[in-house]
C-alpha cells in the first residue's frame, strides 16, 4: 500500500476496469474470474474443513459412514440439444460430481425454477429425461422443490440437483494429492458437449454431426477403482474444459503437469469447429469425460480397466505430473515445442478472423 | 485431421529449420503482420525452433488491438442506448474503452450480442423491427467484404433498422508507416495471408520497390510460417527484394475480385486513427455517401466522440515491433487478460496476450537463469 496521502502511480492503472463491480458472464466460465469470485466473496463467509478441500463434492463423516455430498445448477441454453437436454445434464452432472470423489451415488434432490409461460410440454419432456437418466444411473430422486418466477425473471427453466453417495474406506481422491511422476489419464474425446451447445446457439448455428457426451461416469470410476486404489484424483472436465481441471489440480497439489498434444483425443468434427471458430478444444466443456491422476505403477492396469468400459474405450494417457514449473500446465506441441496451457480469465471468445 | 495435420508436421518443421540454419549467415529481423500469425507462432512455440539470430517482431495486424479507443467508446455509447442492439464479434467485448467495456455495458442491461457473421446481424434486424441494430464492423480487408455485403443486402432489402459502426483498417498504409519510421528495424515482412486472399498482392509490389525489402505472403499454420520465414531469409541472403507468395492454396495475385467489387461499392478509403499508432492517412474504410443511412455514427450522433490513450501502455511500440510485450513494466502484473491496460492484452491475437497465454513459463525460466 502506498503511504497515506501519496498517489501510487505504479498501481494507478490507466484503464481501471476492475472485474469486481458487478457480475459478468465471465464469472460463470470456470476460469480465473470464477475462481476469484469464490475466493474473494463466497468462501470467506463459509470456511470449514470439508468445504476447504474444494473438490467437486464434500466428503463428510456421518455416524462412521463417509458421505459424499454435492450440488450443481443447470442453466443451459438451448434446453434440448443433440445427445441430451437440461434434464439428462442435471442428473449426470451431479452423479459425476459424486463419482469424482469415488462415491457410489445414491439419492438426488431436484429443484425446478420455472419461468411464467414455459410450455408444460417442455417440462414433461425434461421430466421424462430426468426419469430415464436417474434410472440408468441407478439413483433415486427422493426430494424436490418447484418455484415459478415472473416472465423475464428466468430463462424458461433452471434446474438444481443435489446428491449424496457413499464412499468406501480406502478411497481417498483429492485434487491436492498429485505427485511428480504420476500419470494423467483421460477417458475419451474432448470438446463434444461444448461444441454441440455452441452449434445450437442463436446467431452461431452451424451444422455439425457432434452430439453431447453427457453420461454418468460412476460405473467407469468403479471399474477403475476395482483395478487399483492407486488413484490420486479424479475430475470431470466440464465448463472451462480439460485445461481448467488440470490447472486446478496443478495448483492445489503444487506440481507441474505436462501434456502431450498428440495424445489428446479429439473428434475431427470438434477439431474442425474449433479451428473454424478460433477456439482451443482444451477449454471446451465435456459432460461425460473424466481425467485421472494415478500412480505410475498402476497406470497401465487402470487404463486397461477403462478400455473395458463403454465410456472409456478411447481412454489415453495424455501426460505426466512433474516437479518443474509447479502450478502450471504445459503442453508439448506437435512440433516438439512447449507452451503453457493457461487458465483463461473468462469465457473463450471467438476470434474475429 | 486432413488439411491441418499436414501443416503441423514435426519432421517437416525440423527440416525447414535445419535449412534455415544453413542459409542464414547473419541475423535478420522479420515481422509477421497478422495477429493470427502471432497467435500461431506463440501457440506452437515457433520462436523456440528458430536459429539464433532470426528475430520475429509482431506487427499491428490484430483488429481488436488497433481499433481506436474512441471507436470503442462510440460502441459503448451506442450499446448503452435503450433502443439499440449492438452486435459484435466476441473478442471486441472485453476491449477496454476510456471508462468501461462492452461486457460491463451488457451486465448493466445493454443489449450486446455476439455473432460470427454480419449477415446474422441483418437477420436479427429483420426479426426485431423494434430494435435499432448496429453491427460493430471492425477488422482489416479480411472482414470488410462480409460487412460490405451485409450493408449492401440491407439496402437492397430496404431494411431501416440496421446500421454499422465501421472501423475498418488497411494493411499496406500501416506497413508504409512502420517502414518510414527512423526507428524501423524490420528487414522483411510475412505478409497477411487472409488479407491477400481478398485483395491479392499487387499492392505489396509498390512497397517492395519503394523500400527495397522482401515480403512473403504467408499462411497461418506452423509450416506456413516456417516456410515463409525460410523464403524471406533466402531472399535476404541473396540480396533480393520481391513479393513472393507462400500461401498459394489461398492467395492469388489478383485476389477475390468479387469481394473487392462489393468493397468498392459500399466503402471508400478514409483517414483512420489506429490504437497505439495514431492517425494514418488513407488507412481505413468508411461507408460511401450512398450508404450514409447505414452509418451508426450518424444515426446515434457519436461522430464527435474523442478519447486519449493511456500513457503507461507501450502498445504503440509493441505494435510497431520496437518492443516486446515483456519489455513493458506492466506486463503480467498490472496488465493481464483479466484486467488489460492496453488492447494487445485483450484478444488472443494480441501480441501481449499471446505472450502471456503461451510463453510465460519460458520467460520465467529465462529470468531465473
Amino acid at each position: 500500500m502506498p503511504p497515506e496521502g501519496k498517489l501510487d502511480t505504479a498501481l494507478n492503472c490507466p484503464v481501471p476496469i476492475a472485474a469486481g463491480e458487478s457480475i459478468l458472464l465471465g464469472h460463470g466460465s470456470g476460469g480465473r474470474m470464477s475462481g476469484d469470485l469464490l475466493r474473494n466473496i463466497v468462501l470467506p463467509a463459509l470456511q470449514n474443513p470439508a468445504l476447504d478441500q474444494l473438490n467437486d463434492q464434500a466428503i463428510v463423516d456421518v455416524g462412521g459412514s463417509r458421505i459424499a455430498f454435492t450440488t450443481d445448477s443447470f442453466v443451459v441454453k438451448p434446453l434440448f440439444f443433440p445427445g441430451g437436454d437440461i434434464g439428462t445434464l442435471a442428473v449426470n452432472g451431479t452423479v459425476n460430481d459424486l463419482a469424482m470423489g469415488g462415491a457410489t451415488p445414491l439419492f438426488l434432490s431436484l429443484a425446478l425454477i420455472l419461468e411464467e409461460g414455459l410450455p408444460l410440454d417442455i417440462l414433461r419432456r425434461v421430466m421424462e429425461s430426468i426419469r430415464v437418466a436417474a434410472a440408468l444411473a441407478g439413483v433415486a430422486v427422493v426430494t424436490g422443490d418447484t418455484k415459478v418466477v415472473e416472465k423475464g425473471s428466468g430463462d424458461g427453466l433452471f434446474v438444481n440437483t443435489s446428491g449424496i453417495g457413499l464412499v468406501s474406506s480406502g478411497i481417498r481422491l483429492s485434487a491436492d494429492q498429485a505427485r511428480p511422476a504420476d500419470c494423467v489419464l483421460l477417458s475419451g474425446n474432448i470438446g463434444d458437449h461444448g461444441i454441440t451447445i455452441l452449434s445450437q446457439r442463436e446467431g452461431l448455428e452451424f451444422e455439425s454431426a457432434v452430439a453431447s457426451d453427457t453420461s454418468a461416469l460412476h460405473t467407469l470410476v468403479a471399474s477403475m477403482l476395482r483395478a487399483s486404489l492407486d488413484i490420486r484424483c479424479l475430475r470431470d472436465p466440464t465448463r472451462g474444459g480439460l485445461s481448467s481441471s488440470l490447472n486446478e489440480i496443478a495448483s492445489r497439489s503444487h506440481v507441474g503437469i505436462e501434456l502431450e498434444e498428440n495424445s489428446i483425443p479429439i473428434r475431427e468434427e470438434v477439431q474442425g469447429a474449433c479451428e473454424m471458430l478460433g477456439l482451443d478444444p482444451l477449454y471446451v466443456a465435456n459432460e461425460g469425460k473424466l481425467v485421472a491422476i494415478v500412480e505410475p505403477n498402476a497406470a497401465e492396469r487402470i487404463l486397461e480397466a477403462m478400455h473395458q468400459h463403454p465410456l472409456g474405450l478411447n481412454a489415453r494417457m495424455i501426460g505426466t505430473v512433474t516437479r518443474s514449473h509447479p502450478t502450471m500446465v504445459s503442453l508439448r506441441t506437435r512440433l516438439g515445442t512447449s507452451r503453457i496451457v493457461d487458465l483463461l480469465a473468462g469465457d473463450q471468445l471467438p476470434r474475429i478472423c | 485431421m486432413k488439411y491441418l495435420d499436414e501443416y503441423r508436421d514435426e519432421k517437416i518443421a525440423r527440416g525447414i529449420v535445419a535449412e534455415l540454419s544453413r542459409r542464414a549467415t547473419q541475423p535478420w529481423v522479420l515481422m509477421e503482420i497478422c495477429g493470427g500469425q502471432t497467435h500461431t507462432l506463440m501457440r506452437y512455440g515457433i520462436d523456440d525452433l528458430l536459429p539464433a539470430g532470426i528475430e520475429l517482431v509482431h506487427g499491428p495486424g490484430c483488429p481488436v488491438c488497433v481499433t481506436s479507443l474512441e471507436t470503442i467508446d462510440k460502441a459503448i455509447a451506442i450499446a448503452s442506448h435503450p433502443e439499440a442492439t449492438l452486435i459484435s464479434y466476441g473478442d471486441m467485448l472485453r476491449v477496454p474503452g476510456s471508462r468501461t467495456d462492452l461486457f460491463h455495458v451488457k451486465a448493466q442491461g445493454g443489449d450486446v450480442r455476439v455473432v460470427y457473421s454480419p449477415t446474422e446481424a441483418v437477420k436479427f434486424a429483420h426479426a426485431n423491427p423494434g430494435r435499432k441494430v448496429v453491427f460493430f464492423a471492425v477488422g482489416f480487408e479480411t472482414t470488410a467484404p462480409a460487412n460490405a455485403m451485409a450493408v449492401w443486402q440491407a439496402k437492397r432489402e430496404g431494411l431501416k433498422n440496421f446500421s454499422i459502426l465501421a472501423s475498418h483498417v488497411l494493411v499496406p498504409p500501416a506497413i508504409r508507416v512502420l517502414l518510414s519510421s527512423p526507428r524501423n528495424r524490420v528487414q522483411g515482412f510475412i505478409g497477411p495471408g487472409h488479407v491477400c486472399t481478398v485483395m491479392g498482392y499487387r499492392e505489396y509490389e509498390d512497397l517492395v520497390r519503394e523500400f527495397r525489402l522482401p515480403i512473403v505472403v504467408g499462411g497461418f499454420e506452423p509450416l506456413d510460417l516456417l516456410q515463409a520465414i525460410l523464403m524471406l531469409v533466402t531472399q535476404l541472403e541473396e540480396g533480393r527484394a520481391e513479393v513472393e507468395n507462400q500461401y498459394v492454396r489461398s492467395v492469388t495475385y489478383e485476389g477475390n475480385l468479387r469481394a473487392q467489387k462489393v468493397l468498392a461499392e459500399v466503402f471508400e478509403i478514409c483517414d483512420r486513427k489506429w490504437r497505439g499508432i495514431g492517425g494514418i492517412p488513407e488507412s481505413g474504410l468508411a461507408l460511401r455517401e450512398a450508404y450514409a443511412e447505414f452509418d451508426a455514427d450518424r444515426i446515434f450522433g457519436t461522430e464527435g466522440v474523442t478519447a486519449e490513450e493511456p500513457a503507461e501502455c507501450i502498445s504503440a511500440e509493441v505494435l510497431q515491433g520496437l518492443k516486446k510485450p515483456t519489455d513493458c513494466s506492466a506486463f503480467g502484473t498490472r496488465c493481464t487478460p483479466e484486467n488489460p491496460i492496453g488492447a494487445p492484452m485483450v484478444s488472443s491475437e494480441g501480441a501481449c496476450a499471446a505472450y502471456y497465454q503461451y510463453r510465460r513459463h519460458a520467460i520465467a525460466a529465462k529470468a531465473n537463469h
